[in-house]
């Protein structure tokens, strides 16, 4: 039977169907809403035997991303998935794993952290991650999450990175909708991903080594700058990788995706999904002769600073939409990320923060044009009422 | 010691996996490193995950042709009580359910030795320990030793062992088994430790052997599910040797040194009905 082109997929499914055609060596995982559709994709690929990988149907996710260092370090590619709590109880394995540089890739179906207890979309558990030594990519639909499985695998071990990946999708918005995913031929994935080259393998017992000794003060620090050094490549990396990438799909991949930038007075950064009801919203506002634009950030970690602060040049006011809050803080993460990368620039635009669908609230075309509507008046007026504010939530 | 006694038992490659404690930290000291063989530290609680990992890698590229088909590594997780019975006890039911072909080398000194002698669900009822210490109100830890083989047999896996280093022809013979069988098998070593139980080092193998002569860490196997008494312990349950009173044993360790008063008796008396109960129950066990 012939490779399909192009088929109706949700997101869990599209990125099981990336994980079918990249046929890693090893996947630890255990289920969790809404990433269990992921895995129950991928499971049944493994029963049927369309991959040789082994499944290690893990008791806990703990125990997964534990199994999943142990199976990378070993020397092999190994790939996971997980949502929220999962991410969560994985907590203390992901900078293990980024310390040890594991070149694991995650798909994580992003799902609000309890407490209370919410199955739904924000960024809470991801941004929790941030400082984890982990990429981020955040893919706004099912055809963005299929298309970043595959280059984080290339990503994640490209010789001057070796760090692991996580690839971001709304749940149920882009996890369990179901949209046209075109595809990639299984040889041209298989080319594109090529064969995994291992670096110090346990399992080549002529050379043993030592992994995660007992590193006390006099080394740490050095140590710890290694691992600095290489999060310093990442963004060429990417770079490199998504272009590459764009050439081989016929689908442009960078770290951003500015929308309407050239000529616009004000503009939204926001991450996945809501990115699509922006632009959607600012087409239309410019349909009518509106300067509105978007820049959509897909590559949150390493942050893009630069590309961003040359998009944002010559803006007047910026609003940024944040699926999660920074309790205590100053605004929300991405907020703060956007604010600061633009203190030294000269002409710097207004920035405020919209922190919005928590615990996956809906947010629709309304409540973005209020967005564009406070930015006309934050650029006209040249003053700010509020540095932050809660979109969607009843007063 | 028991280590060492292990990885020579067996003639097979091993790649070994250690949680944190005691042992992962005095043998890997940056940039020191004991262990000739490959090695990986991950966290505390998760060294039978982490092993499940490399094991299984391991058949992931035997089955691709990328390693040969006729090459045998055996795979050795290693845990102190610390990371076994408590914060480790769910990675390794796991491990262990799943059937994972490796050896879980649980070393047993009975509390959270390298933080500093706190409690663990090893902790002997009695002992003093500085999260159990012994005080006006309190004597030492309140509550048996859970019995970790138990739950371990309880997973029906081909063979699982208790022993101590003081017996080191037991140790060696029981983990070349342990390593050479195929599918998840345990060992379960009392490993004394002078410092924590408040004894002199040069004690721990008269410490050893009065665990096993009072009974209190009897020698056994259990074979695919059939219990096999070993050495001295067989011989205690054949009466051809002497069970010593538990209190033998106590006098031994300054961390029991507060059960000897009028007020604290009784504890030594039910950590005694409780040892002689334990043993009965294992004897019968033997004889099926």
């Amino acid at each position: 039977m012939e490779m399909p082109k192009t088929l109706p997929l949700n997101g869990d499914d599209a990125a099981a169907f990336a994980m079918k055609q990249i046929d890693p060596d090893v996947v630890a995982a255990y289920p969790i809403t809404p990433q269990t559709e992921l895995m129950q994709s991928f499971s049944q690929f493994v029963a049927d035997g369309e991959v040789q990988t082994e499944l290690i149907v893990a008791e806990s996710e703990h125990s997964a991303l534990s199994a999943c260092v142990g199976a990378c370090a070993a020397g092999g590619r190994v790939m996971t998935a997980t949502s929220s709590q999962g991410l969560a109880y994985m907590w203390e394995i992901l900078y293990i794993a980024a310390g040890y540089r594991l070149p694991i890739v995650m798909n994580v179906i992003n799902r609000t952290l309890s407490g209370p207890i919410n199955i739904h979309c924000d960024h809470s558990d991801t941004m929790g991650a941030r400082d984890s030594g982990w990429l981020q990519l955040y893919g706004e639909n099912p055809q963005e999450a299929y298309d970043n499985t595959i280059q984080a695998v290339r990503i994640a071990e490209h010789k001057d990175l070796r760090l692991p990946v996580m690839c971001c999708m709304d749940g149920f918005i882009t996890s369990h909708a179901v949209e046209r995913v075109d595809l990639l031929d299984d040889s041209v994935v298989k080319d594109f991903v090529g064969e995994f080259a291992p670096t110090h393998p346990l399992l080549d017992i002529e050379h043993p080594v030592t992994y995660g000794p007992l590193d006390l003060y006099d080394y740490f620090f050095e140590h710890k700058m290694q691992e600095i050094d290489a999060m310093s490549h990442a963004e060429r990396v990417v770079r490199e990788v998504s272009s590459k990438y764009s050439k081989v799909a016929g689908r442009p991949y960078g770290l951003l995706e500015p929308y309407g930038m050239e000529d616009a007075e004000t503009a939204i950064v926001v991450l996945s999904s809501t990115a699509g009801t922006t632009r959607v919203t600012a087409k239309e506002m410019r349909q009518a002769g509106r300067k509105v634009g978007m820049v959509k950030i897909r590559c949150f970690r390493p942050f893009p600073r630069d590309d961003l602060v040359k998009l944002l040049d010559g803006v007047k006011a910026v609003a940024v939409l944040d699926r999660s809050d920074g309790l205590g803080a100053y605004g929300a993460p991405v907020f703060n990320e956007v604010r600061n990368a633009l203190y030294d620039h000269d002409r710097r635009p207004e920035v405020v923060n919209y922190v919005y669908g928590l615990g996956g609230r809906d947010i629709g075309q309304a409540d973005i044009a209020s967005v564009y509507a406070d930015l006309a008046d934050i650029a006209s007026t040249g003053k700010v009422r509020q540095r932050v504010r809660y979109l969607g939530v009843r007063e | 010691m028991a280590v060492r006694q292990i990885l020579l038992s067996t003639e097979l490659p091993v790649v070994a996996c250690c949680a944190t404690g005691c042992l992962e930290v005095a043998t890997t000291i940056y940039p020191f490193s004991a262990w000739e063989i490959p090695f990986i530290h991950n966290a505390f609680e998760n060294s039978a995950a982490t092993i499940s990992g490399i094991e299984t890698m391991y058949r992931a590229l035997k089955k691709r042709g990328k390693i040969p088909a006729d090459r045998r590594i055996g795979f050795i997780a290693f845990g102190g009580d610390g990371g076994t019975y408590d914060i480790g006890l769910q990675a390794l039911s796991g491990a262990l359910e799943r059937g994972h072909t490796f050896t879980y080398v649980c070393y047993d000194n009975e509390a959270y030795m390298n933080t500093g002698i706190q409690r663990s669900s090893a902790t002997p009822v009695g002992a003093h320990t500085t999260t159990s210490p012994c005080g006006e109100l309190e004597p030492g830890k309140r509550g048996y030793k859970k019995n970790l083989t138990q739950i371990v047999v309880a997973h029906d896996i081909p063979y699982a062992a208790q022993s101590t280093p003081a017996y080191y022809m037991d140790l060696i013979n029981k983990a070349n088994k342990a390593i050479e069988t195929e599918g998840p098998t345990f060992l379960n070593i009392l490993a004394p430790c002078p410092r924590g139980w408040r004894a002199d080092t040069t004690q721990w193998v008269e410490l050893g052997k009065t665990a096993v002569e009072t009974c209190l860490w009897p020698l056994y196997e259990v074979i695919e599910g059939k219990y096999v008494l070993n050495g001295v312990t067989q011989r205690i349950a054949e009466g051809k040797a002497e069970k010593r009173p538990l209190e033998e044993w106590l006098r031994m360790q300054g961390r029991f040194r507060h059960l000897f008063t009028e007020k604290n008796k009784p504890v030594i008396q039910s950590a005694q009905a409780k040892l002689d109960k334990d043993w009965e129950r294992l004897k019968a066990m033997a004889s099926l």
